[in-house]
């Protein structure tokens, strides 16, 4: 076992002149609960020790006794930031295990949520990252953005945080002109903002310094310590679930993978930012084409319950609604494991599903990119000054939820 | 790495008997191998077959699983950092020999990952440099993702001491 966490260390002359410094769990910078022991020596930062679990609530062993449609309302608590993206990941991994092919309709509407999520959660680590080291105005226009965006998911749910969109084998509901609407007045306007913050930061001295050479990560390190998603891309790690494996609609639409070889924190901000009019173009694409059609699976699949319209006005439709809520006559599920990942905007987040036939999971284990991004924050940090760990910790984008879950 | 070209280097280096390999309907490519062996064979997967990327570390306690002959079954998740392909390794474990050997000598990803998992379900890592409690309090006992830990928990909250303001 090893030694206690706040042990002073073995006593020798120049140890002497180390402190032991906690930061969190209660601290603005950390923006959520999380606790880092730190060995410093002076300013310079010797040894830094990631305590979590602070907000560990159990959501895999609640995934074990929720089935597979209740289950969505929990992961929209795992990355607060971007709940749609774990909406659909989780019913991605579901339909993977199921079998099920979604209809192309439900495919595009969920391929521009997800890029929608992938740019508010950008905006809210690349506009934190900024607010830490000192830009202030950069947080206000992201966050600005992101006030549109949650009208936008309003507009689609009722539900502007905790979205629980997703259904196994379709959608809540369809996609209105209204919300089609929103998403084009955004997507006309956002790179018009994306400029503004660009000029806000990229050439701001301030920044830059404070960010540029920090929490060097380098191609190698990236690939041992299982970086994904911006982060191992800021490090040269040329990989993106969305070209490699194309889930959703991702393979009808022409877009860049953005990478970097600096792997500081100023490239993560880059690739961030990049990464959103990727975005864009993707969303604009889908628009473009959404196609008609129906946005649930067959009603005679009987795993998506069906519309309202048809439960109240035909016998097949109440007795399907009741069939797919009553627990022993609901899912028919493979005995099987499977694991599905998506590129979340964090890095890879996939499920890994086990299930024994029923339609509750028997396992339900989320691969969180926080928690294994945050393992490497102690490489990261060493050597650098205790202002840097803010500027370290925005540009992982470690979020407490996800990381403790 | 294409699947035939996995299988035949797997039968070179281990034999033709000690591990299964396998595809889900949708593709997926399975591998299980012996307990014992796990380090050697994550080892070769790392070195000779491409898979340089550790995506995942997971468990699964088979206490109700039906049909199931074994208690756990570890899950290492690989993929190349070359392309999008991903493959499961899985081992099985019974108790009372929960130990395995640690997978940090080859991936530094590994360390947090094994932790969650002694963590939450009490196998042992060994050559683990830090095997601690990742997500539950020191102190705590149990170990909450088997099968037989109930879903509200065994009173931990109760026995909690109490401390007063003067008393801390």
């Amino acid at each position: 076992m090893a030694s206690g966490l706040l042990d002073p260390p073995a006593s020798t002359i120049e140890q002497e002149y180390r402190w032991t410094l906690n930061f969190g769990p209660q601290h603005p910078a950390t923006h959520t609960t999380l606790r880092i022991v730190l060995e410093i020596e002076g300013e310079k930062v010797l040894n830094a020790r990631p305590e979590i679990g602070y907000l560990h609530s159990g959501f895999e062993k609640i995934g074990e006794h929720l089935n597979y449609n209740q289950y969505v309302t929990v992961t929209d608590r795992m990355n607060y930031i971007s709940p749609l993206a774990n909406n659909i990941a989780w019913h991605h991994a579901v339909e993977s295990l199921l079998g099920i092919d979604v209809p192309p309709r439900c495919q595009y509407i969920r391929t521009i949520l997800f890029e929608l999520a992938r740019i508010s959660d950008h905006l809210l680590s690349n506009g934190a990252c900024a607010l830490d080291t000192g830009a202030f105005t950069a947080f206000l226009y992201a966050f600005n953005q992101r006030e549109v965006l949650y009208q936008v998911f309003e507009t689609l749910c009722g539900a502007r945080f905790t979205t629980s969109y997703t259904r196994v084998g379709g959608l809540m509901y369809d996609a209105t002109p209204k919300f089609i609407e929103q998403v084009r007045q955004f997507v006309k306007n956002f790179p018009k903002v994306h400029a503004d913050i660009c000029r806000l930061l990229n050439r701001n001295r301030i920044f830059v310094e404070r960010t540029k050479g920090i929490g060097v990560l380098t191609k190698e390190e990236a690939i041992n310590r299982s970086a994904t998603g911006p982060i191992a891309r800021a490090s040269g790690v040329t990989r993106d679930l969305r070209k490699d494996t194309p889930y959703l609609a991702y393979a009808d639409f022409d877009f860049n993978v953005v990478c970097s070889t600096a792997g500081d924190c100023f490239h993560r901000y880059l690739v961030r930012m990049d990464e959103m009019l990727e975005s864009v173009k993707i969303i604009e694409q889908a628009l473009e084409n959404l196609p008609p059609g129906p946005f649930n699976v067959p009603m005679a699949d009987r795993t998506v319950l069906p519309d309202k319209t048809r439960v109240y006005n035909t016998i097949e439709g109440l007795i399907t609604h009741f069939e797919v809520v009553m627990t022993n006559r609901g899912f028919q599920t493979p005995r099987d494991e499977c694991y599905t990942a998506v590129e979340a905007p964090n890095g890879e987040l996939g499920f890994y599903l086990a299930s024994d036939g029923s339609e509750t999971a028997y396992r339900a284990r989320c691969r969180p990119p926080s928690f294994i991004h945050f393992a490497m924050f102690p490489h990261l940090i060493r050597g650098h000054l205790v202002s840097d760990i803010v500027a370290v910790l925005g540009s992982l984008n470690i979020i407490a939820a996800e990381l403790d879950r | 790495m294409d699947p035939q070209a996995l299988q035949t280097a797997l039968k070179a280096r281990f034999g033709e008997v000690a591990w299964q390999y396998s595809e889900s309907p949708r593709g997926q490519r399975r591998l299980v191998v012996p307990a014992g062996q796990l380090e050697s064979y994550l080892s070769f997967l790392k070195t000779q077959c491409g898979f340089d990327l550790l995506i995942d570390v997971t468990c699964v306690d088979y206490l109700h699983y039906r049909g199931a002959r074994d208690r756990f079954g570890l899950v290492y998740i690989l993929g190349p950092s070359t392309s999008g392909e991903r493959l499961v390794v899985r081992c099985y474990l019974n108790e009372p020999d929960l130990t395995v050997r640690s997978a940090v000598p080859l991936w530094e990803g590994a360390n947090w990952l094994e932790r969650e998992v002694y963590d939450m379900f009490g196998i042992v890592f060994e050559g683990h440099p830090d095997l601690r409690r990742v997500l539950m309090p020191e102190e705590f006992a149990g170990f909450p993702l088997r099968k037989d830990y109930p879903l509200r928990g065994r009173g931990e909250r109760h026995n909690f001491e109490r401390i007063t303001r003067n008393q801390s």
